[in-house]
């Protein structure tokens, strides 16, 4: 069978586990990596695992696009650098799939509003963040139900899985997660929080998501919707789990979700789920768009400059 | 110990740490009281915002009675001569608060994180310092590392701009001697001019001897409040200290029997219960466990049947930090539900 031919832009951590989820793709397959460093050991690995492999950034792929059939790219670089890749690639009709937390394209969380995209021809589709992947799917899980006034999220992640980029702009996390709470999830108002635990061993990735209903929650409708979700996330994330709840409290209208993300651990270790549920959703994504690309009834144009 | 004539900065927290026995609900007569009060007997500098600092208001740590805003706002036209401090943790507050505050204006803005990640507090500290604010890092549950450890995190808050560094004992854990090893290392390492600080909890009844040690070991700014109004069982009670400070010739500039008739005539009624060393403040001491854990256990323990200072001492055990009162609920339930198993099996 035909694939869809990638480039992955960025060869450090989560570039890295990305690949060797579109290694696994039945219809992707990753082409190019992109890197800035010719001694970086990202490249390396990716030169071993057969792919082209350039240190001049963006620009040193340019020139093959075309002739590797190149239609999908993934940036895993920094917001700052986002918005000129992706502008060089989509003028060559080259899809990006963001996951830095640039946001030039709209907020994309798989099972919630993924085939919405896809029907809108979008050329840049941002993956928000980590914490968004994992909860969000839960408050659009209530509020499918019934109005969300307010929803808030906790997400505790491991100190070893949190990179210098996220450390040095911490805000941009909660900013981004908030505002993807309120646009993708439903919630009417939204709120992020993070928090790092240097526990040793690693701590799995815990996430916590309540939510204030509108009016009484309707408590056996929220649990089935919930459970209905979480099997749509264990599509492309075997280890995301419900650990407790939903707690459904009927005088305060809150209902809480207690989450765990355990990660594959295809490169990243596994209790980083809040690095693999990144690239999964990356990878889920990208292989919508394929599907689509491939059975005709989508076809990727240049965007002009 | 001789202190005699060593000058240091009290700051009063009954405003903040005090919000977590309150449950975030003082009201701004109450606020405005107290502060008046402390602006009297001469307190340098008092902290305002929501128990877990600007931006706390959440179902994850309780919606306060008002936002951040109102409270500064009524306090700061307030006071004569005493300035106000706000506390901002990264990961819940963000620089759009830190600006508010600034705007309001806060004078000392304290940045507190988990005491290895004081990385994250980069761009909020770099903020403070550009906005020319008193800017403070604060290392919480500096407990759980070693004084070597310590100083390469307030080394990293040094120099992103912080003027003062904090070694701060939010479990209420540490001994005389633990403190005066990180003090010490600390004071060694950083710059003649950024000043050391001491914040403590009074769980094991270590406060005020712990706050000896520190200005012993270098410190020149003490945390404490009125009445010890503050999560777990309270702070460094301010009007403890004041005293002992006095009869040991520690210069304060604080009026005993003013700050005594705040702690007595205005913080003591405002009490929901009284804050003291019950079992379970005293297991945060022990257990080294972040001291507004308390009451959500208190809670969680009461809706599922588990005593509260099993859940105070599963979260120790499971390295829980500050921040995660969420996990709260969620070891509460699966503790109940492991009993449960087990009394059906046994």
């Amino acid at each position: 069978m035909n694939k869809i031919k990638c480039a992955l832009i960025g060869p450090g951590n989560i570039g890295t586990d990305l690949l060797y989820k579109l290694k696994r793709s039945p219809v992707l397959e990753p082409v190019w990596m992109v890197g800035i460093d010719p001694a970086s050991e990202g490249l390396a690995r990716a030169r071993d695992l057969g792919l082209k492999t350039t240190s001049d950034g963006v620009d040193g792929l340019l020139p093959h696009v075309k002739a590797d059939g190149i239609q999908i790219a993934f940036d895993a670089t920094s917001a700052y650098v986002h918005a000129e890749n992706s502008r060089k690639l989509n003028a060559l009709g080259v899809m990006m799939i963001d996951l830095t937390p640039a946001a030039i394209g709209p907020f994309c969380v798989p099972p919630v509003n993924l085939k919405e995209h896809v029907g809108k021809r979008e050329m840049n589709v941002n993956m928000v963040t980590c914490g968004g992947q994992a909860t969000i799917p839960m408050v659009a899980a209530v509020s499918r139900v019934q109005p969300v006034s307010y929803g808030e999220i906790v997400a505790t992640v491991s100190s070893r899985s949190v990179g210098p980029g996220t450390r040095k702009n911490i805000d941009e996390f909660t900013r981004t997660t908030a505002s993807a709470i309120e646009r993708v999830g439903g919630a009417a108002r939204g709120k992020a929080i993070i928090v790092i635990n240097p526990a040793e061993p690693p701590l799995i990735m815990r996430d916590t998501i309540h939510c204030l209903t509108e009016s009484a929650p309707r408590a056996a409708e929220i649990e089935e919707s919930v459970h209905d979700m979480i099997r749509q996330v264990q599509a492309y994330v075997p280890g995301y789990r419900l650990v407790n709840g939903p707690v459904i409290d009927l005088d305060t209208h809150r209902v809480s979700i207690f989450m765990e993300v355990a990660g594959l651990g295809d490169f990243l270790p596994k209790y980083a789920g809040n690095l693999d549920i990144m690239t999964a959703a990356a990878a889920r994504t990208a292989e919508m768009f394929a599907e689509e690309i491939l059975n005709g009834s989508l076809s990727l144009e240049p965007v002009p400059a | 110990m001789n202190l005699k004539g060593k000058k240091v900065t009290l700051h009063d927290n009954t405003l903040r740490d005090g919000m977590h026995p309150k449950r975030h609900q003082i009201t701004l007569d109450q606020m405005l009281a107290v502060a008046r009060g402390l602006d009297e007997a001469g307190m340098p500098l008092i902290e305002v915002t929501h128990g877990d600092g600007l931006g706390g208001a959440s179902v994850n740590y309780g919606f306060p009675l008002h936002s951040d805003e109102e409270y500064l706002g009524a306090v700061i036209p307030a006071m004569k001569h005493t300035k106000v401090s706000a506390l901002l943790l990264p990961g819940i507050g963000t620089v759009e608060h830190l600006r508010m505050a600034h705007e309001l204006g806060v004078h000392t803005i304290r940045v507190a994180t988990h005491c290895t990640e004081a990385d994250v507090s980069e761009q909020h500290i770099g903020l403070a310092r550009k906005l020319d604010m008193d800017t403070v890092g604060f290392l919480m549950m500096a407990h759980m590392i070693e004084p070597e450890q310590l100083v390469a995190q307030a080394r990293l808050m040094e120099s992103y701009g912080a003027n003062c560094v904090y070694v701060t004992d939010s479990a209420g854990h540490m001994l005389p001697d633990d403190v005066t090893a990180r003090v010490t290392a600390v004071r060694q390492a950083l710059k003649p001019e950024t000043e050391i600080g001491f914040h403590g909890h009074h769980n094991m009844s270590m406060g005020v001897a712990n706050s000896l040690a520190a200005i012993e070991a270098g410190a020149s700014r003490i945390d404490g409040s009125t009445n010890g109004l503050g999560a777990g069982a309270g702070n460094t009670p301010l009007e403890v200290f004041v005293a002992v400070a006095n009869r040991m010739g520690i210069e304060t500039g604080v009026d005993l029997y003013r700050i005594m008739d705040v702690a007595e005539d205005l913080v003591l009624p405002m009490m929901e219960h009284l804050v003291r060393i019950d079992r379970d403040s005293l297991t945060l001491g022990y257990a080294g466990v972040y001291s507004s854990f308390l009451l959500f256990a208190k809670r969680a323990g009461a809706k599922y049947g588990i005593a509260s200072r099993d859940i105070l001492v599963e979260l120790g055990r499971r390295g829980m930090v500050g921040g995660q009162e969420d996990m709260i609920e969620d070891t509460a339930i699966t503790m109940a539900r492991e009993r449960a198993t087990a009394a059906v099996e046994g």
